[in-house]
């Protein structure tokens, strides 16, 4: 190995620290700032320490007449939090049932599912929202969740972590008296935790960002999600509080971060860990 | 604890069949070794008594029951694998109590029976660590305490010595048939290794592309081995084959070069006239040169031509090659102490008549006396 810095690779890694975050610390300064200056294009890169009242303010309060955004950060919350753990209990119970059993149609059950992967919510929207409307489900939290949660692609990536569990293994816990479901959750649960854990924080931020199925199913204000709700702060007539939507920006970044940062060790080690 | 008793036990996979008949009887608190190369189905007849797999016929019987219809977990059997099979997430206690808590026993019970396998197999310090802390042999203990803890009527091992380095091999194959004497459970244990077959077993089946080729004590299969193949699995180095034409009422052996074996524990008629193997193991062949003065003892003497001495401190392999009649043999000796000393490359070897081994040279079967 060489001892001398490689200083390219450095310049490429700190222009790439740059890129990524200087929007995020522009849109963080921004939200302290005069919101006419914004609208001039008068922002500053260093932030006005006097402006972050803002931050309780949309918090407790919103803008432009939108919901608070403590509110839109729960509603949010909740349909990321709804998606990503139903998502894994219907893809962890679809792919046990691929991977450990063998039943009639077992193949095409899972080419099935495995299709549906050529058919996200955006391509079906018309017809999801038409079987969402005949069972009353609009402008409901359920609405807004349920058509996202059955999922090939988390179905898929279990069948992989499941057949990479050894024959040895599960006949040991059949020798052990282990009935199907015990086995499940004494056995395969544990043993996939950390695959669990990546995946979750895959499909938490993949829930968070959901903006389109949203927008349609829910319209009452009361069922804004943040990144509805930041949308619906960026007024067309009406004068935008540049400052105010910038701060609740900043808001909406939080939570998946945190969820990144929290399962961080899992995250790398469901994705790099081979040995079971 | 309980005798075990296997009735024309077969399976095919398909169309292939892997296991042919096979018919063991076992008393109880014996230990059976089924020894064979790999794809002889020994794995396959212990998943079959496991119940991890149904056979295509035959019966199982444990202490008089027939199991064939009952689940692995109702048939009261414990299972030792090769690669040990521990869950990762759970501590070499729960490891080992997992099993006993489905059962439903109570706490103080497994925490008993736990703690009479911990302190039997060393692993007393270990109970609260993960496998993935333990060594290689450490793992192999748990997964013995696993099956130990369980009270089981029948213990299976498959292969459970194989991921181990040599020493350690030796080590726990002494302690596994300690343990398992003490505890007094019949046990079927399946390995490659004809040495743990032969130390471990009360009874041996070799099995030989899913047929029984024999089913006896260790020490009857070494002396009394019923083929070819047996002969040539058990003991080590292989048994050496000379094939011959037997003459003269079934008495006399002739080789290739023409050299006369005469077998002094009797005829075999039956052969006579027809073409015959003789076996000799190398630890049975001697210098000639030394007690080679009595001819008599020998039913013939061998010129070897050396091609490779192994000392081994004890005993020396000396491998070399032998002419018969244009074609040319390899043969093996076991020769105790050091390297024997060469005339031109080359070594007279004594074959003594009582050591002999006849086989029918086209099907390969024992020819016994008579």
């Amino acid at each position: 190995m060489k001892n001398r810095p490689d200083y390219v690779a450095h310049a490429c890694l700190l222009l790439g620290v740059v890129l990524f975050a200087l929007p995020v610390w522009l849109v963080f300064a921004g939200s302290t700032q005069d919101s006419n200056a914004i609208e001039r294009g008068e922002i500053s890169l260093m932030p006005h320490l006097g402006g972050l009242g803002i931050y309780p303010d949309v918090l407790l309060h919103g803008s432009m007449g939108s919901a608070p955004v403590w509110h839109m950060l729960m509603v949010s919350f909740g349909m990321a939090m709804a998606i990503a753990v139903g998502k894994i209990v219907i893809s962890v119970l679809s792919a046990y049932a691929v991977v450990f059993f063998r039943f009639p149609f077992r193949r095409t059950a899972f080419w099935v599912i495995f299709i549906t992967l050529m058919l996200p919510p955006e391509v079906r929207i018309i017809p999801t929202y038409a079987v969402m409307s005949q069972m009353h489900l609009i402008n409901t939290f359920p609405g807004m969740t349920v058509p996202l949660i059955a999922s090939a692609t988390a179905t898929l990536l279990f069948r992989q972590v499941f057949a990479a569990v050894p024959d040895e293994l599960v006949e040991a816990a059949r020798m052990d008296g282990a009935g199907p479901l015990r086995f499940l959750w004494d056995i395969l649960l544990p043993v996939s935790a950390a695959n669990i854990a990546a995946l979750f924080v895959i499909l938490f931020v993949y829930g968070w960002n959901q903006y389109l199925w949203p927008l349609l199913v829910a319209t009452t204000p009361g069922l804004d999600t943040i990144v509805i709700g930041i949308v619906k702060m960026i007024g067309v007539e009406t004068q935008t509080q540049w400052n105010a939507v910038m701060a609740t920006a900043v808001l909406a970044l939080l939570p998946p971060v945190v969820v990144v940062v929290a399962m961080q060790r899992w995250f790398i080690a469901g994705l790099t860990e081979g040995d079971k | 604890m309980a005798t075990l008793e296997l009735q024309g036990l077969a399976k095919s996979f398909d169309k292939t069949a892997v296991l042919h008949r096979i018919d063991v009887s076992l008393q109880d608190g014996e230990m059976l070794a089924i020894v064979g190369a790999s794809g002889c189905g020994k794995s396959t007849l212990l998943r079959l008594v496991a119940g991890l797999e149904q056979p295509s016929a035959g019966r199982i019987l444990l202490a008089g029951r027939d199991i064939i219809r009952l689940d692995p977990a109702a048939r009261d059997i414990a299972m030792v694998f090769q690669n040990y099979a521990l869950y990762p997430h759970m501590s070499v206690f729960d490891n080992m109590a997992y099993g006993l808590r489905i059962r439903g026993l109570s706490k103080a019970e497994i925490g008993r029976r736990v703690q009479v396998a911990a302190d039997m197999l060393g692993l007393d310090a270990l109970l609260a660590r993960k496998p993935r802390q333990l060594s290689g042999g450490q793992r192999q203990r748990v997964a013995m305490g696993r099956a130990i803890v369980r009270e089981p009527q029948l213990f299976l091992f498959d292969e459970p010595l194989s991921n181990l380095d040599a020493k350690l091999r030796v080590q726990m194959r002494a302690e596994i048939r300690r343990i398992q004497r003490n505890l007094g459970v019949t046990s079927l244990y399946v390995t490659h290794d004809q040495t743990e077959a032969m130390t471990l077993g009360d009874k041996l089946l070799v099995l030989n592309e899913g047929r029984p080729a024999q089913f006896a004590a260790p020490m009857e299969v070494f002396a009394r081995p019923a083929d070819t193949y047996v002969a040539a699995f058990i003991g080590a180095p292989a048994m050496n084959f000379l094939p011959a034409t037997m003459g003269e009422g079934g008495v006399v052996a002739t080789l290739a070069d023409g050299a006369r074996l005469v077998l002094t524990d009797g005829a075999r008629p039956g052969l006579a006239g027809r073409k015959a193997t003789i076996g000799i193991r190398p630890e049975h062949l001697v210098l000639a040169g030394k007690g080679g003065g009595d001819a008599g003892g020998f039913a013939t003497t061998l010129d070897l031509a050396v091609e490779l001495i192994e000392p081994l401190g004890s005993e020396t392999l000396v491998h070399g090659m032998l002419m018969l009649d244009g074609t040319s043999l390899t043969l093996v000796a076991r020769l105790p102490g050091g390297p024997p000393s060469l005339t031109d490359g080359r070594l007279r070897l004594g074959v003594p008549a009582a050591e002999l081994h006849v086989f029918d040279g086209e099907t390969g079967k024992r020819v016994e006396v008579g």
